[in-house]
């Protein structure tokens, strides 16, 4: 049982819960809420992300755009067709899920720079679809939404929001976990090392590609489409390339094929802006500073550099490789 | 039609070549490091708000430009030397993310130097636009092919028969082995930062007077340039040449008879349609993946 519990699939999962539940003591008034809600949303789209990144070894510079398709999907069918939001949040996340598997496959036979363009030129398409299009998306200016609600119970204090944000974040690490477990988890890791050998094993590189980019691409919609109901507006703002590489920054902040890296990293650079306004207008060479001074000295990322430092040194170091037992 | 497609094409043209010029900083670069340098925009920005400020302050155009060049080739060299080289070994997204700190960090540093504000520049001659077969040239335009055209001869000059150029195109091919035959290629990489940073600069002097400047400006064409770098296949020196006209002509054209809302967004269409099709691009290495 004490196995058990080390291990960081339980572990882990104990631990962020006890996190998410403890949070609240030191969160004293409504502003410290919006921005645990804000860090829960963004996790959630860094545990799919880092699916794609740092397990698979795909990288994308476009997951804005889900995000905000997600958002807006869900906007435009409750608030302007009047759909029911939890109706709407199925509806959008199916689609975008048929959208990312469609254009998953010819996108993700790219490899590296390639591939880093590709997703950027979709995110940046679906960036000018949405401001172009402005009698549906109201374009620039954005469209209000409808508070959600289920059968008549509508969310709309933060403190439930964050109880909602909370478990929907617990769902998707303990889904994230389970899916490294799997045999699939193993062939994505496989396919990262080497789409060859992989292959030459037997594993169909390009679906379980496929596979988990649509996987990364709902858990960004779904979270996109809560984010749109949060805060009750949608602005083309967080469909941006800056965005997607906001998310991106989290998922390496926090340690590339780490989950719980991934929440650390969604975390930290989720409340840096809030803390950096007191630098006022040094706030943007602050933040680029922060993000160049973290990668250049722990190009792992803060979670599995802290592992490493506090783990006992079992096996040799291979640069380069995810360490497998790194804080997952 | 035939002059408006004329129009169209002379537009695409200057506008490409500017993308031309990004897209071989991205390719010199990428050839000497393996890195994709996301601060290339920034040094676009830098070369054009440099010489607006310091033509402002009196200085005369001959010595404003050299100066603005100057000034990016150093932040060009202090990027390599401070935030590249520390991070040698690091994986390639940690890369891509130290490079878009850096473009974060310069338009944070740019928004304190100068303002927010939009500047114009003053055009290198005049202002009275050239008829050319029914449709109108800028002079400015004529500058930016001329100053493109003769960019690109002195590069394939300097890449073919200088011993500096050589060295760089070995450590490009293999950098143990130009190691091993007596090239320093840590001050390859820097010659890379500082030459893209100039190029950059150069073509951020010769946009300023067509489409005005500001602190950000060197997003959006920082990104053009990566696509047409990715486009002509990344590397190639006449794939960036060439992807940067093609991308120019292509996006005026589609901005003239489909749609300018989606200007930009039908350039990334074309890329991502060429990429499908052409994995590595128009003119990039195309290699089996070593196991």
């Amino acid at each position: 049982m004490p196995q058990r519990l080390a291990a960081p699939r339980t572990g882990g999962m104990i631990a962020l819960a006890a996190a998410i539940a403890l949070l609240p003591l030191v969160l004293s008034n409504n502003y410290f809420y919006d921005i645990a809600v804000l860090v829960g949303l963004n996790a959630i789209v860094c545990v799919g992300l880092n699916l794609l990144i740092g397990y698979a070894g795909q990288i994308s510079l476009g997951h804005a755009g889900f995000f905000g398709l997600g958002a807006y999907g869900s906007a435009i069918l409750s608030s302007r067709y009047g759909l029911p939001p939890l109706a709407a949040l199925l509806t959008t996340t199916c689609a975008v899920a048929a959208l990312a598997f469609v254009v998953g496959r010819p996108i993700l036979r790219l490899k590296g720079h390639y591939l880093a363009m590709a997703t950027l030129g979709l995110g940046i398409i679906i960036f000018m679809v949405i401001t172009t299009e402005d009698k549906i998306t109201g374009g620039p200016d954005g469209i209000a939404v409808v508070p959600f609600s289920i059968g008549g119970f509508a969310l709309k204090d933060e403190r439930i929001w964050y109880w909602v944000v909370g478990a929907l974040l617990l769902l998707a690490v303990w889904l994230a976990l389970n899916l490294i477990e799997s045999p699939a988890g193993r062939a994505l890791r496989a396919l990262h090392s080497s789409e060859v050998g992989a292959e030459v094993v037997g594993i169909n590189a390009a679906d379980h590609k496929v596979m988990v980019f649509v996987i990364s691409a709902v858990f960004a919609s779904v979270a996109g489409s809560l984010a749109a109901h949060y805060s009750g507006f949608v602005t083309p703002g967080k469909v941006t390339f800056l965005h997607s590489i906001e998310l991106v920054t989290m998922v390496v902040f926090g340690g590339m094929a780490s989950t719980f890296g991934a929440v650390v990293g969604a975390a930290v650079l989720t409340t840096l802006p809030q803390l950096l306004t007191v630098f006022k207008d040094y706030e943007m060479m602050v933040f680029g500073a922060v993000m160049m001074g973290t990668m250049i000295f722990l190009p792992r990322g803060v979670v599995p550099s802290l592992a490493r430092l506090l783990a006992p040194r079992r096996r040799p170091d291979v640069p380069g490789a995810p360490s497998p037992e790194a804080g997952r | 039609m035939s002059a408006q497609f004329m129009q169209y094409l002379l537009t695409g043209l200057t506008v490409g070549a500017i993308y031309a010029l990004v897209a071989l900083g991205f390719a010199i670069i990428f050839n000497a490091s393996h890195v994709i340098n996301f601060a290339q925009g920034e040094f676009v920005m830098i070369g054009g708000m440099a010489t607006v400020s310091l033509t402002a302050i009196g200085l005369p155009a001959l010595l404003a430009i050299p100066l603005a060049v100057a000034a990016a080739a150093i932040v060009g060299l202090a990027l390599e030397k401070f935030a590249v080289e520390p991070a040698r070994n690091a994986s390639v997204v940690t890369l891509i993310i130290i490079t878009i700190g850096a473009s974060i960090f310069l338009r944070g540093l740019a928004m304190l130097v100068w303002d927010k504000k939009l500047h114009a520049a003053r055009p290198f001659t005049g202002d009275a636009p050239i008829a050319v077969a029914g449709a109108t040239i800028l002079p400015q335009s004529l500058w930016v092919l001329g100053v493109t055209l003769a960019i690109v001869l002195l590069l394939s000059w300097f890449f073919g028969r200088t011993l500096l150029g050589k060295a760089m195109l070995a450590t490009s091919h293999n950098p143990l082995a130009a190691q091993l035959v007596g090239i320093n290629v840590r001050r390859i990489l820097l010659v890379a930062f500082g030459l893209s940073a100039a190029l950059g600069a150069v073509a951020g002097i010769l946009i300023a007077p067509i489409t005005l400047t500001s602190y950000d400006v060197g997003v959006m064409l920082g990104l053009k340039g990566f696509a047409a770098a990715i486009l002509g296949g990344l590397g190639s020196g006449a794939g960036a040449v060439i992807g940067g006209l093609v991308l120019g002509v292509a996006e005026t054209m589609s901005a003239g008879y489909v749609s300018s809302a989606y200007k930009d967004a039908i350039a990334f269409v074309i890329l991502l349609a060429v990429l499908f099709f052409m994995p590595s691009g128009l003119f990039g290495k195309r290699g089996g993946e070593r196991v």
